[in-house]
């Protein structure tokens, strides 16, 4: 039987694009960094402060104890889901976070942490997604655990919940702590 | 035991539904009438089963059966009952379980509307849904049965609904949105049906019409809902995210509006005879798609369900049959299709061509925005990236502009061939007149003028204007004008509600992105806030105890002018089971504006962080996705359809039964 090649096209395209699903695939949690991307340091960077537009941001801000950086927008509804947790964590817990502000208006940014309050040490401006980029960041939100040197341990894709701090970042965190007092003893 | 039941019940009807995948192809193959026949009383047997095991959950909802770990993880004894109802689809299983059983409905309606088709014709039909069926009920009962108990160990009460989900919104929003996705595998069943019967000719394209209108009417109110509850429930006024799960139950609308433009081409003149079946398998293939990106987890979403690798693998195995499948089939058999007619550039098949073309490219840049992060992470060596609204919005707004203005010029074309010159002069009037119609408009009655409304809101009212004079142009030459204004056939009706409702919503669209308004601030009791010619008072704080949660609940009170027009209370509320927040905005819905008020955070002793926000032409939105919808059902309802019926089974019948 002749088959007309033309019309062969639509599976054609169908196979590639079932390709690319296929390798959306981890076979561990997706929510979870593959663990290739773990214990690679912090990228470079030099960005403003959300709220001293003035102020150069760079790598060392970040560094000297164990923190959390936070990738969120005021586009991100998962974001606004997460915050009270955020809240908690930065009220609760001792620990710095860091906010990446991602792909956004400043000012629309400001103003979104004025209404619902601030959690972050400080923020840094990405409106250009660079340093998103550099991160690997694959939607907001997303959490990321920096050790004292500036090395991301762990990285959290989604909202951080109650769960989440719990049973991911808080076994982590102490751990991470445990191996800095035990290395300067 | 009942969920045992339901369970038991659910494997009864897998070996129902295998039964009428094989039985009836068997008896197509065979010659034999007696097999084709059972496929009624197959379709009447699955569905009864499916229901049966529906109901089954349901009641293990309401009973509060909490060793039932599906009820546990989405329920709690404090969540009133329609919330106990609608929680049965709040999470993957049970919405898995409400597809199969809207599979089973359209199955079972195909079956007992269908007696104007040759009994070869509807055995081949229902046995491909049959086939898709059998699909569905094992990837519940393979990887997410929501009858699984949690024995001997189970909790007291149950984690609850998530809050968001508890709103009336998401009661209806699901079914409506699977009845469009499901519906789509009606006009795919037909196009495989047709297919393998060898027999394209544009009977087919009658008979699938009514359904794919219907399926396309549903899932435009699906996604309209959705866009409402978001708007609402999400307490920050937006009303469309591009989110990779919206995008899901985007392409299948655009590919079925498509698929509707074609139908009525190869319908009406015997053109696209092919392009009209591959658009079918299309719009169903995106269906599944959606299913797949919701379920799998391979992308991240505000909707994302519970993932598990293995079910997106599921899904992933059964597309590759169903829609590599059914692509190979039509490599094989749409070869040797000729248009029955040929047709000049101005006409108006070539309108509905490019209509189809302006459809497709939009659609697949909705699909390279929404995969393009699985992509780039499979070529950049496990590097990620996140595409927003900003490459959306860039995209695809120019493609529908351009799709907005051939949709304005399109009702007054003619089959075949348009007089261009004439055509061209007539078109002149209307567009200067919606343009400076808009422009006084916007002088008037905006509160700044922006230009760039102007071009965009005259499309509209150049749409509008069209339509209008077509439907006058069409009772010139009748005696009695008023009376056959009146006459037209319905599926015109529904042409015209259609396209109305496209010019609505788009006006909306435009105008409340150019003109809202909005302030974040600090009130104390007592404050007032101007705002778009309202004044804002904050009259404090009270606590409010709801069923499932405690709240603290804000009066505002507008005024305009110093008349009160409405006082609105909304609510920072906490539910206690899961510890959830919720913002609950209040909003006073009209016509031409919405206020919309949301409260923040308490700041200091009294004061607290409020949003007000002035949202002009924000429902007309919604308002056309109705207006869409509603032109999807009245379309269903022509008397066209039932005759047609009539005449296939005439023609089909003198065809005899080829096999």
């Amino acid at each position: 039987m002749s088959v007309n090649k033309s019309l062969l096209i639509p599976l054609v395209v169908f196979t590639v694009l079932v390709a690319v699903l296929a390798s959306g695939f981890r076979l561990e949690d997706p929510h979870y960094l593959p663990s290739e991307l773990i214990e690679k340091p912090f990228p470079e960077f030099h960005l403003s402060d959300l709220h001293q537009p003035d102020r150069v941001l760079s790598k060392a801000d970040l560094t000297g104890k164990v923190s959390l950086a936070n990738v969120w927008a005021t586009w991100c509804p998962n974001c606004l889901i997460e915050h009270p947790e955020l809240m908690r964590i930065s009220r609760d817990e001792n620990i710095s976070i860091y906010g990446i502000n991602y792909n956004d208006d400043s000012e629309k940014a400001v103003r979104w942490l004025e209404r619902n309050k601030n959690p972050y040490e400080f923020n840094i401006v990405d409106d250009k997604g660079t340093l998103a980029i550099d991160l690997g960041v694959y939607g907001a939100p997303e959490t990321f655990v920096i050790d004292a040197a500036g090395v991301i341990q762990y990285r959290v894709v989604g909202p951080v919940t109650r769960a989440v701090w719990d049973s991911k970042i808080l076994p982590v965190v102490e751990l991470l702590r445990e191996n800095a007092a035990g290395s300067s003893k | 035991m009942i969920a045992e039941l339901g369970h038991f019940s659910l494997i009864l009807a897998l070996g129902l539904s295998i039964c009428l995948a094989v039985l009836p192809a068997l008896g197509v193959y065979k010659g034999q009438s007696s097999l084709m026949q059972l496929s009624g009383s197959l379709a009447a047997g699955l569905f009864v089963f499916i229901l049966f095991s529906f109901v089954c959950l349901v009641d293990a909802f309401l009973s509060d059966d909490f060793s039932v770990s599906y009820v546990a993880r989405n329920s709690n004894s404090a969540l009133p009952i329609q919330y106990k109802i609608s929680a049965v689809w709040g999470a993957h299983e049970g919405s898995f379980l409400l597809w199969s059983l809207i599979m089973a409905t359209w199955t079972l309606a195909v079956s007992i509307f269908s007696s104007g088709l040759t009994l070869d014709m509807r055995a081949r039909v229902l046995s491909v849904l049959g086939f898709l069926s059998v699909g569905f009920i094992l990837f519940i009962l393979l990887t997410s049965n929501p009858f699984d108990r949690s024995l001997p160990v189970f909790p007291v009460d149950g984690a609850d609904l998530n809050p968001l989900l508890q709103d009336f919104g998401l009661i209806v929003h699901p079914p409506m949105l699977y009845m469009g996705y499901v519906g789509f595998a009606v006009p795919f069943a037909f196009a495989i049906a047709t297919l393998t019967s060898g027999r394209l000719d544009a009977a087919w394209a009658r008979w699938s019409r009514p359904w794919t209108n219907l399926a396309w009417a549903f899932l435009t109110l699906g996604i309209t809902l959705g866009s409402w509850w978001a708007y609402y429930e999400l307490g920050w006024g937006g009303w469309w995210f591009w989110d990779a799960v919206e995008n899901a139950s985007f392409m299948p609308w655009l590919v079925g509006t498509a698929l509707i433009h074609s139908l009525a081409a190869t319908e009406k003149r015997g053109v696209f005879k092919s392009w009209t079946v591959l658009l079918a398998i299309f719009a169903f293939s995106f269906s599944l798609l959606g299913a797949f990106i919701v379920r799998s987890g391979v992308l991240t979403s505000v909707h994302a369900f519970a993932v598990d690798p293995e079910r997106g693998m599921y899904i992933l195995a059964f597309l590759v049959v169903v829609i590599g499948g059914s692509l190979l089939l039509y490599a094989v058999k749409a070869t040797g299709i000729k248009s029955d007619a040929g047709f000049d550039w101005t006409s108006r098949e070539t309108m509905l061509l490019t209509n189809n073309m302006l459809l497709i490219v939009a659609t697949a840049a909705v699909l390279l925005g929404t995969i393009y992060p699985i992509l780039y992470e499979a070529l950049s060596d496990g590097k990620k990236i996140s595409v927003g609204p900003p490459y959306f919005n860039t995209i695809f707004v120019p493609i529908v502009l351009v799709l907005f203005i051939a949709m304005a010029l399109s009702p007054s074309s003619r089959w075949r061939k348009t007089p261009t010159v004439k055509y061209v002069a007539e078109q002149a009037l209307p567009l200067l007149g919606s343009m400076l119609f808009v422009a006084l408009c916007l002088y008037f009655f905006a509160a700044s003028f922006e230009w760039i409304v102007v071009p965009i809101v005259s499309i509209s009212a150049w749409i509008f204007v069209n339509l209008v004079r077509d439907l006058f142009a069409k009772v010139r030459n009748k005696k009695n004008k008023f009376v056959s204004l009146f006459r037209q056939p319905l599926s015109y009706y529904g042409m015209l509600f259609g396209h109305v409702g496209i010019a609505v919503a788009l006006t909306g669209v435009c105008l409340t992105v150019y003109y809202s308004e909005e302030k974040d601030v600090r009130m104390m009791p007592g404050d007032v806030i101007h705002l778009a010619g309202y004044d804002f008072e904050f009259r404090g704080i009270k606590k409010v105890k709801g069923p499932n949660y405690l709240a603290d609940q804000a009066e505002v009170v507008v005024k305009r002018g110093g008349a009160i027009i409405i006082t609105l209370h909304p609510e920072k509320r906490f539910y206690q089971a899961a510890g959830n927040m919720m913002t609950e905005a209040d909003m006073d819905a009209g016509i031409f504006r919405d206020l919309y008020v949301a409260l923040g955070e308490p700041v200091g002793d009294t004061a607290w962080a409020v949003r007000i926000q002035y949202k002009p032409f924000v429902r007309w939105v919604w308002f056309g996705g109705l207006f869409i919808a509603i032109g999807g059902f009245v379309t269903v309802l022509d008397r066209r359809y039932r005759m047609a019926k009539q005449k296939v089974a005439e023609s089909i019948g003198n065809s005899g039964v080829a096999v």
